[in-house]
């Protein structure tokens, strides 16, 4: 018989258990895909505040005297504009120009880097970075030492303020403070996968379960929800932000994904950066693309596109979208049609059911 | 919770018998797995099921899974109250959140399905 590994828990799986969350495997963890139900959570982000506990997602640590040209090495964004106490979205390449993971650079000091990298990517990511390190830096697995939480929604910076002494309004977007939370050292960074506001805190493990609840007190006023997978996913799909395995994976290029803003082809070299020249001189053949069902039937992951009654791509994700009242998706063609407008037909369960491309994100947050 | 004289599929769908007619519905179990009920289809009455075959399906927030027919026969009613308001099936789906009633053409067959007590057993096993 061949065995079947344990699900990996975080350290706030007791607290899931106990709250009757769905659990499901993700990706090898053993995480809560809903409390209440993936609606009212969605809600309760897009309208108000939400936790996530997203501890699965791993931490990667680059410190030493070229911690900076090794961490622009493995990556495609350009680490030296970052200043201490920013962050950055990026693509981890390999040579040939798809996707080992998508990943959030955080500049900590000259010499130290801490990056967020995806849950079942980081074993993978952590051996890339160190077969790329001819440099003077010290590549660290760091994924034990954290529990992360994901507070999110309009109301995630007045409850956050109630458990620190870090100013939060201080703290620009895509900007991070190392502070305390509940008494506790934290990472508190201002950033996060569900297109509201937010942010997101670095916290000592032991420290989770007795944060999370201080976190849903200090909510409570505002109807804080604790939130799982399945919102996270119908959050970050309305914001169009790429989900590694769906819109992306080693077959994609961040040409393709519709993600050449954080390709820096000019600031030297990086694993990948040849490919993607290559590629962007020869002329991208397919791009991803929003798209909105006409009635009805909703999109799913890997449905056959067809425009012109000609097969032409596939769905990455596809799914209702709560706030919107609609049901979108995500899609991959040819360039030529890879832009708002054009009608196409997804099969859905053997029948042509139709849709038509639009511009992304599908929903914004109003400032 | 499971009422007695329903009788139950292995794809926990129900169906109650009355005078040759039976009402297909989802279970409880179903509804919670499936969590938000977002879109139902359903055949159009005259419709021809047969048993184990798929008679539609429901769409939650995350996954479309087919209903299967416990019974086979014609599609004589599906429930109107569906097309605007999937998410009763949420929360009534062994009451007003029916889906289709079947008029059997093979009645024996119902007798093959589970009583409540088997399908508790069985879905408690299944956790």
């Amino acid at each position: 018989m061949p065995q079947v590994p344990a699900l990996r828990p975080t350290a706030l799986n007791a607290v899931h258990r106990a709250a009757c969350a769905k659990m499901v495997d993700f990706g090898g963890w053993d995480m809560p895909v809903q409390y209440s139900g993936i609606l009212a959570e969605h809600m309760a982000v897009r309208q108000s505040v939400g936790v996530f506990d997203v501890s699965h997602m791993g931490e990667i640590e680059i410190r030493g005297p070229q911690a900076a040209q090794l961490t622009d090495f493995v990556t495609t964004n350009a680490v030296p504009k970052l200043q201490a106490g920013q962050a950055h979205y990026a693509g981890l390449l390999y040579e040939h120009g798809g996707f080992v993971d998508d990943i959030l650079v955080h500049k900590v000091a000259a010499d130290h880097f801490f990056l967020c990298v995806n849950a079942s990517n980081q074993e993978k990511d952590f051996e890339h970075i160190r077969a790329h390190n001819h440099f003077d830096a010290a590549v660290e697995f760091a994924s034990d030492r954290y529990s992360q939480l994901a507070i999110q929604g309009p109301q995630a910076r007045a409850t956050l303020q109630k458990l620190t002494r870090a100013d939060l309004g201080a703290i620009r977007y895509y900007w991070f403070t190392d502070g305390e939370v509940a008494g506790v050292p934290a990472r508190i960074a201002h950033t996060g996968y569900t297109g509201e506001d937010g942010f997101e805190i670095y916290i000592p493990p032991e420290e989770s379960e007795r944060i999370w609840g201080r976190v849903l007190d200090a909510g409570a006023e505002y109807g804080i929800k604790p939130c799982g997978l399945g919102a996270r996913n119908t959050l970050r799909l309305e914001a169009k932000m790429a989900l590694y395995g769906h819109e992306i994976d080693a077959s994609i290029s961040p040409l393709e994904a519709d993600l050449a803003w954080i390709v820096k082809l000019e600031k030297g070299d990086f694993v990948g950066r040849e490919a993607l020249v290559k590629q962007k001189e020869a002329g991208l053949r397919r791009k991803l693309v929003g798209f909105e069902m006409r009635g009805r039937p909703i999109a799913r992951d890997g449905y056959e596109v067809l425009v012109n009654g000609v097969a032409a791509g596939w769905v990455t994700s596809g799914s209702p979208a709560p706030a919107l009242n609609k049901n979108i998706g995500l899609c991959y063609l040819p360039v030529g049609h890879a832009r708002p407008g054009v009608p196409l037909q997804v099969i859905v369960r053997g029948q042509p059911a139709d849709a038509m491309t639009v511009e992304t994100p599908f929903y914004k947050r109003v400032k | 919770m499971y009422p007695e004289d329903f009788r139950y599929t292995k794809e926990h769908e129900w169906v109650l018998v009355e005078g040759g007619i039976g009402t297909v519905g989802i279970t409880d179990h179903a509804q919670q797995e499936l969590g938000d009920i977002v879109y139902v289809d359903l055949p159009k009455p005259g419709a021809g099921v047969e048993r184990g075959k798929s008679l539609g399906s429901v769409e939650s927030v995350k996954a479309v899974s087919d209903i299967f027919a416990p019974v086979s026969g014609e599609v004589t009613e599906i429930n109107p109250v569906l097309a605007d308001a999937p998410e009763k099936l949420n929360e009534d789906p062994h009451g007003a959140a029916w889906l289709v009633k079947i008029k059997l053409s093979a009645p024996g067959e119902v007798q093959e399905l589970m009583t409540a007590a088997d399908y508790q057993a069985y879905i408690g096993a299944e956790k």
